[in-house]
């Protein structure tokens, strides 16, 4: 069963098209890399895909729903973190784990349940009532992507989620979104760096808001002629005038 | 759980952790009522006078006598000759100086123009005119009354400022101070906390979550439409049994109306967090837009009647010179609804305004 669909998947800004008829599929519990340069849309299609912004054209579901009717429910399913983190620094680990639980609707016992799964899982007894805004990069990292799943979400879309964060606590993250994975969760993540894009099932590139690529990572750099993601994405950005 | 609920209970959190934001909502209304109440009043007491009497005779002590009992005015000492005024007002020991010319007496009995003079140290320009103002006013009293309204008064003060002697200070302010105060609470506080929602970037995830953006905006206003009509609530107790301002209109539609004005206030600070992502943008943009135009142009500190005829006009968009008028309508005249629904409509048209205003903008940024 596919968690995101996308077909001509198209956004128009007046003359300027910013996604223009894209079409993939995303499996459950795949994970999904999306990739591409800055202003190549990837923001555009995620916000389609978030049901933040009404498409121009074509069609898209997330989670079973349609993006044009039932937005509504598809924000009910979806989990977003950003490479801001989006926690409350002036809130406690306690408290915005209870503020992001009680706006998607769980009810206190789950989220004292939740809470509890969270800092056993991320070693967080000791600092559970301290402000979010005391702890380390890597720990509000690791606390958002939990956040993020606090309600079971069928597919969480991580908007560049591991910038300014050194290489040790990334791949402790990595290691998070695996195991989200393999319980089920639908990954949906755009990174700025190829090493990541190795770690992805498949990987979707996108330049000048067309999806050039998508394969898996190791389809994609044979069909290239490379030996790193690095070169795919630099035989397919060189092509065109968008830099980052 | 409410999700509503969950929303307005971490806002609170945020208020009342940030030692900033409290001091704001708490201690700058409490020091602006009590400083511009009692500090920067306009009614004057105990100024200190100095007396030239060139005429010795029972009217001019007489009249030295009223001033002095007035509670306005404290004599600093006798003068002996008109060259000891220039000395004793460079030395700033004096506000004013009341002269009488030889042959003052005389002159008035016998139905003859005499003049008293007022001298009054003009380099602060507000004390001055109303010093003169109260002098002016015992010197014309006195002369009403020794000539028990028979005669015409024929005492000319050198002056032709006129002041209200009863005018007290307080019921000036309070109005000012309040529309002041709710509208930095409101206006800036919200669209501070809002665009800072933003630069956090947890704004997106909101817009992500369950909650629609009326649930958002609402969520993030409703704590401070609580605690500025806390505010304006203490500013009027302040105010009545502080200050001594009277109430004598309905207390009901004072309080309707503060409702009204910080619902205005609101919306133009959402309006203002609409057009800008930074927190330290809006607060200026509150500060430049609203703070100091409100203190300026609303008849506050300076009133309207005085200013060059741009600035009157311009005075018109000014909200706070509405609820100005009508604090002062319903506390002072005690007047009611049928006599404000000027006021009150246009600050009405205000807040439908720029809540569509704000509306149109975050459409445009959403589609």
């Amino acid at each position: 069963m596919s968690t995101v669909i996308a077909n001509n998947l198209t956004k128009k800004f007046g003359p300027f098209t910013a996604t223009d008829s894209i079409t993939f599929q995303v499996e459950r519990g795949e994970i999904f890399g999306f990739l591409g340069a800055n202003g190549a849309g990837k923001t555009t299609a995620i916000r389609m895909l978030c049901g933040l912004l009404r498409p121009s054209s074509g069609e898209a579901q997330v989670a079973g729903y349609d993006v044009y009717r039932q937005a509504d429910k598809i924000k009910e399913r979806i989990g977003y973190m950003s490479q801001k983190f989006s926690l409350y620094e002036d809130l406690s680990i306690r408290e915005n784990i209870k503020f992001y639980g009680g706006i998607y609707g769980l009810s206190r016992p789950v989220i004292k349940e939740k809470t509890q799964h969270i800092i056993e899982e991320l070693q967080l007894e000791n600092v559970v009532d301290k402000l979010v805004g005391s702890l380390p990069l890597g720990w509000k990292q690791r606390l958002a992507f939990s956040v993020a799943l606090v309600h079971d979400p069928e597919v969480v879309f991580l908007d560049e989620p591991t910038g300014g964060v050194d290489p040790l606590t990334r791949r402790q993250f990595w290691e998070m979104i695996y195991a989200a994975a393999a319980r089920g969760t639908t990954i949906f993540i755009t990174t700025h760096y190829m090493d990541e894009a190795e770690y992805c099932n498949r990987v979707s590139i996108m330049v000048d808001g067309k999806i050039q690529a998508l394969d898996t990572p190791t389809g994609l750099k044979k069909s290239f002629g490379v030996d790193s993601m690095d070169g795919v994405f630099q035989i397919l950005a060189r092509g065109t005038s968008t830099k980052g | 759980m409410n999700r509503f609920f969950v929303f307005v209970r971490k806002e609170f959190y945020h208020i009342l952790r940030d030692r900033r934001t409290l001091l704001i909502l708490f201690g700058i209304p409490l020091a602006q009522v009590l400083l511009f109440g009692f500090a920067l009043t306009n009614e004057i007491k105990d100024a200190r006078i100095a007396i030239l009497d060139q005429d010795k005779s029972v009217y001019s002590k007489e009249i030295g006598n009223r001033l002095l009992s007035s509670g306005y005015f404290k004599l600093a000492g006798y003068l002996q000759s008109p060259k000891q005024l220039e000395a004793i007002f460079r030395k700033g020991q004096i506000k004013l100086a009341l002269v009488f010319p030889p042959g003052f007496s005389d002159d008035w009995q016998h139905g003859k123009k005499t003049q008293i003079q007022i001298l009054a140290d003009a380099s602060e320009q507000n004390t001055a005119i109303a010093l003169n103002g109260y002098a002016s006013a015992i010197i014309q009293d006195f002369a009403a009354n020794a000539t028990g309204g028979s005669r015409p008064m024929s005492i000319e003060i050198a002056s032709r400022m006129v002041f209200n002697p009863n005018l007290k200070g307080a019921f000036v302010f309070v109005p000012g101070v309040m529309a002041m105060v709710l509208l930095l609470v409101s206006a800036m506080m919200t669209s501070i906390t809002l665009a800072r929602e933003k630069e956090t970037g947890t704004m997106e995830v909101l817009f992500v979550s369950p909650l629609n953006q009326i649930q958002i905006i609402l969520g993030k206003v409703i704590p401070y439409l609580v605690l500025s009509f806390i505010n304006g609530c203490v500013i009027l107790l302040l105010g009545v049994f502080v200050l001594g301002m009277p109430m004598a209109g309905n207390l009901i539609l004072l309080l309707a109306e503060t409702l009204l004005f910080i619902f205005l206030s609101l919306s133009i600070g959402i309006f203002i967090s609409s057009i800008t992502n930074s927190q330290v943008v809006a607060m200026f943009m509150s500060l430049m837009i609203l703070l100091m135009p409100t203190i300026f142009l609303s008849g506050f500190i300076f009133p309207i009647e005085s200013m060059p005829v741009f600035l009157q006009y311009f005075s018109n968009i000014i909200p706070a010179k509405y609820f100005i008028n009508i604090v002062k309508g319903i506390m002072i005249k005690g007047i009611g609804l049928s006599y404000l629904i000027r006021e009150t409509l246009i600050l009405l048209g205000m807040a439908a305004l720029f809540i569509l205003l704000s509306l149109r903008n975050l459409k445009t940024r959403v589609s």
